[in-house]
């Protein structure tokens, strides 16, 4: 009877560190929200909130007085990330459609590994790529003098989303049942029809969620945007122009900025209002994606 | 023991193992850390130095000279370099930590106004510099020059040579929030070459060419004189920055945290000896001479 | 009649032209890295550290940093991953914290990468004192590949069928045994595969690495895990905005780019070799 209360204790003990390492992730998630409260809060003694969202300069070095303005950084960040989903979204969605009901089995086979090559590509390489290769290319069709500008961030942004958009879209297309797509073609629907009308209405939350979660990576993107965009300043007014993200913005500063001076802890909160927003998207995308499997069932 | 349990174990032995060597003592190097005007030359002053001195490794790395000075004042760097003086704010923060810059003219530079060769313009005055970054002159026509749109290329804040132009050319206002903020003298060298609305801002060791001894093919720069009465001066020309004629030169400053020691002794009085001053003037900057390189010996001691 | 058969010729071509631009985005990035990097890759430029200010010479420091900082990632992520899917798939409950976790778990991927540089330096180069250091780098990549890890060791869980378990069960083992010998071991290699997808991505990442120990230049390899290092996707970005001759510098700047994309496409395509080869073995 000992060795059997000794097994129980064992296996108890076994279970509590599984449990330990399942409550890990969410320790994670609270620490680097904390940790990045802890750490901007105090930028907000020197800087009121309200401002900081809303105005559009950010000097923090600035020979007057210094102004930490974070507007137009947010409106950049915008900018480029709904030029991608217009691209991304339509090409996205298209490419899973065709996979899921139009392609020969042997043609999935082989494109879905390719579409992970394309989301394995890291994104320093893209970025380089915007400087070598697309912003010059943008430049001479459309006449401006230099490619370094939203367009240019938001094409490169759309072939960092599209493989996510791709995948769960097409994962969702082809996990709607079968008898949805017999009967419409028992109705005489042609498979095109069949698509349109039926499929993808049936599958349109697993491509919310598809389209959330690319959203979430374009917002998120650094090194892509950092090395394509210009980096300038000021309030985007247009596709052509040099703008500077959130995430750019921390990356250019965060070398240079003494620890412990308001302007570091404007950079990290900053960096906050990036984490809020990408939680706000994902949770959206999950909560879409919980009511879609909760339909299935 | 299962497989698994031995593998998580060896797992776990290499960490501690790793975690140790981390007490042992890697060998420490000299860290160099700022500006990106000064980093090619310090990289290569090192390179040289280290030929001769194997024994003393040295590690530049760039950043901009904001990076150097919170490298000192944090404590990551030994060596900062900067393109500009320090700011009393950042001499305040040094002395509240208990740090005493002392500060090495390692060279001259003229700092120069680049253009895309396909611009006619030669010259500009300081004021009309100043006034194209503050982002009041949006067109080319009005300095005299065609009717193309002004393409601001200039550095981040981090940059030495942002804040020198703030305060010597843009009397100290703000610059054009339209002005593409780039990584590094190179980055603004290859916007310009690309773009002929383009006006940019480099450190002359960056334009000129170095087996030719001559300006960057595509590149124009310009003269630039104090006022409308003045001569114009190029940055190329040695006479005019060393008289001041020429307007927009600097030192370029290393700076240790009080009396160098160690690598960082021999590093320094290498450079401004006659060998390292060498090197500056084949990477296109100018040697340090007069009061300067008096002050440099100085401080040595 | 007729029209509904255009309508979905035009249909069916227009998702084709979507399937086609998408391949040719991929092949132009392709080629242009191959095309323009080939010409940089000799022995030399892999095995030697560069020279003369980085304009001529190798990477072979980079190459050689990312494989140390991508081990310490693997150290953090790999056994935490596996543990955690464990839990998931083995032990959990449909619940509330459940739910929970795995809400987390999303959240975590979908966070930016210079946040997690930011708590990276917050946490491991300031309050533990690591400094900047292959260990703080480390550390944080494997914070975030992470999520990665768990996904796959949970999707790899997820294919043993429940009669493994219960089968050993029905034997009188208790439950971690059963884990232990019945499930575990015909996992592990999906597990494994899994992970290495996630740590090819941790390789490429350069947001996490820049302020927690990544270097440009440095002039001796890392001799232990709290020096610094030079890491590929670092040495790309700064050899294609930072360096002082930038013109110069760009077919060496392709023939990094070239490299890095090799490695990280070469551990994806080991994965998914891998993955298949299982697959088939399993349906035996």
């Amino acid at each position: 009877m000992k060795r059997q209360r000794l097994r129980q204790l064992k296996e108890r003990a076994i279970k509590a560190f599984f449990l330990a390492n399942g409550l890990l992730s969410i320790f994670v998630l609270l620490g680097i929200f904390a940790l990045l409260l802890y750490t901007a809060v105090p930028a907000f003694r020197d800087i009121k909130i309200g401002e900081f969202l809303t105005t559009k300069l950010w000097d923090p070095t600035s020979p007057l007085k210094p102004v930490y303005g974070i507007l137009s950084q947010i409106m950049s960040t915008f900018l480029v990330t709904v030029g991608a989903l217009v691209i991304a979204i339509p090409v996205g969605i298209g490419v899973a459609a065709y996979l899921s009901d139009v392609a020969h089995w042997r043609v999935r086979e082989i494109v879905k590994p390719v579409v992970e090559i394309l989301a394995g590509i890291p994104s320093v390489v893209v970025g380089f790529l915007g400087i070598v290769l697309v912003g010059p290319f943008l430049a001479k069709i459309s006449g401006q003098s230099h490619g370094l500008n939203a367009l240019n961030g938001s094409i490169l942004l759309a072939i960092m989303s599209l493989p996510t958009i791709i995948s769960i879209s097409e994962d969702s297309l082809s996990a709607v049942p079968q008898a949805y797509s017999e009967a419409s073609l028992a109705l005489a629907g042609s498979r095109w029809q069949t698509l349109i009308r039926v499929k993808i209405p049936a599958a349109l939350s697993g491509i919310i969620a598809a389209v959330m979660l690319g959203m979430g990576r374009a917002i998120g993107e650094t090194m892509t945007v950092l090395m394509a965009t210009g980096n300038a300043r000021s309030f985007p007014t247009g596709f052509f122009q040099s703008v500077r993200t959130m995430t750019s913005n921390i990356a250019i500063e965060l070398g240079e900025v003494p620890y412990y001076t308001t302007h570091y802890y404007a950079l990290f909160a900053i960096g906050l209002v990036l984490f809020i927003m990408t939680f706000i998207v994902n949770l959206i995308a999950d909560v879409v994606l919980r009511k879609y499997q909760e339909r299935e069932l | 023991m299962s497989n698994k349990m031995m593998k998580i174990a060896v797992v776990i032995q290499l960490v501690i193992a790793l975690a140790g060597g981390m007490l042992l003592l890697g060998q420490k190097m000299l860290q160099v850390k700022g500006s990106d005007t000064m980093v090619n030359l310090v990289q290569i002053l090192a390179e040289k130095y280290m030929e001769k001195n194997p024994k003393q490794p040295i590690a530049v790395l760039g950043g901009g000279s904001g990076t150097g000075v919170t490298g000192m004042l944090n404590g990551t760097c030994e060596i900062a370099n900067t393109s500009r003086d320090w700011k009393q704010k950042e001499l305040d923060q040094a002395w509240e930590k208990g740090i005493k810059p002392r500060f090495f003219a390692v060279a001259i530079d003229g700092l120069s106004v680049i253009v895309n060769e396909k611009n006619p313009l030669t010259k500009l005055t300081m004021d009309q510099v100043g006034a194209i970054y503050r982002g009041e002159v949006k067109n080319w026509k009005a300095v005299g020059g065609p009717d193309m749109k002004v393409s601001l290329y200039g550095r981040q804040s981090n940059s030495g040579t942002y804040v020198f132009l703030m305060e010597h050319v843009l009397k100290n206002k703000p610059y054009s929030t339209d002005m593409k903020e780039m990584n590094g003298n190179a980055q603004i060298i290859e916007g310009v070459l690309a773009d002929v609305g383009a006006i940019g801002y480099v450190g002359v060791g960056y334009i000129v060419d170095k087996e030719t001894g001559k300006p960057m093919k595509g590149l124009k720069v310009l003269n630039i004189n104090k006022d409308e009465k003045a001569e114009a001066f190029s940055p190329l020309d040695k006479a005019a920055v060393d008289s001041g004629a020429y307007p927009v030169s600097r030192p370029l400053w290393m700076a240790t945290n009080g009396t160098p020691k160690g690598t960082a002794a021999g590093f320094l009085a290498w450079i401004v000896g006659p060998e390292g001053q060498k090197v500056v003037e084949a990477e296109g900057f100018y040697p340090v001479g007069g009061k300067l390189m008096e002050q440099n010996l100085k401080n040595l001691k | 009649m007729k029209t509904k058969k255009l309508v979905q010729f035009a249909g069916f071509l227009l998702l084709r032209v979507c399937l086609y631009l998408v391949l040719a985005v991929l092949l132009i990035l392709l080629y242009d890295i191959g095309s323009k990097g080939g010409g940089s890759i000799s022995w030399e430029f892999l095995s030697k550290p560069p020279r003369r200010g980085m304009t001529e010479g190798g990477i072979f420091p980079a190459i050689f940093g990312t494989f140390l900082v991508t081990i310490v990632t693997a150290v953090l992520a790999i056994p935490l991953g596996m543990f955690t899917a464990i839990y998931l798939n083995e032990y959990a409950r449909q619940g509330r914290l459940t739910r929970l976790i795995r809400l987390s778990i999303r959240n975590l991927s979908g966070v930016p990468s210079i946040v997690y540089g930011l708590f990276g330096v917050i946490l491991f180069v300031n309050i533990f004192k690591f400094g900047t250091s292959i260990l703080s780098a480390g550390l944080t990549l494997g914070l975030m590949t992470l999520p990665w890890t768990i996904t796959a060791s949970e999707e790899a869980l997820k294919t043993i069928p429940n009669s493994y378990r219960e089968g050993s069960l029905a034997l009188g083992a208790t439950k971690w045994q059963s884990i232990r010998t019945n499930v575990l071991p015909y996992a592990m290699p999906g597990m494994l595969t899994g992970t290495v997808l996630g740590l090819a991505r941790a390789a490429g990442e350069t947001a996490p690495i820049m302020f927690t120990g990544a270097a440009f230049f440095l002039p001796m390899l890392p001799k232990s895990l709290s020096d610094q290092f030079m890491a590929l996707p670092y040495h790309l970005y700064i050899m294609a905005t930072q360096h002082h001759d930038i013109a110069k510098v760009r077919p060496l700047a392709y023939g990094t780019a070239l490299v890095l994309i090799a490695l990280v496409l070469g551990l994806n395509m080991t994965a998914v070799v891998l993955r298949f080869r299982l697959r088939r073995k399993r349906r035996m």
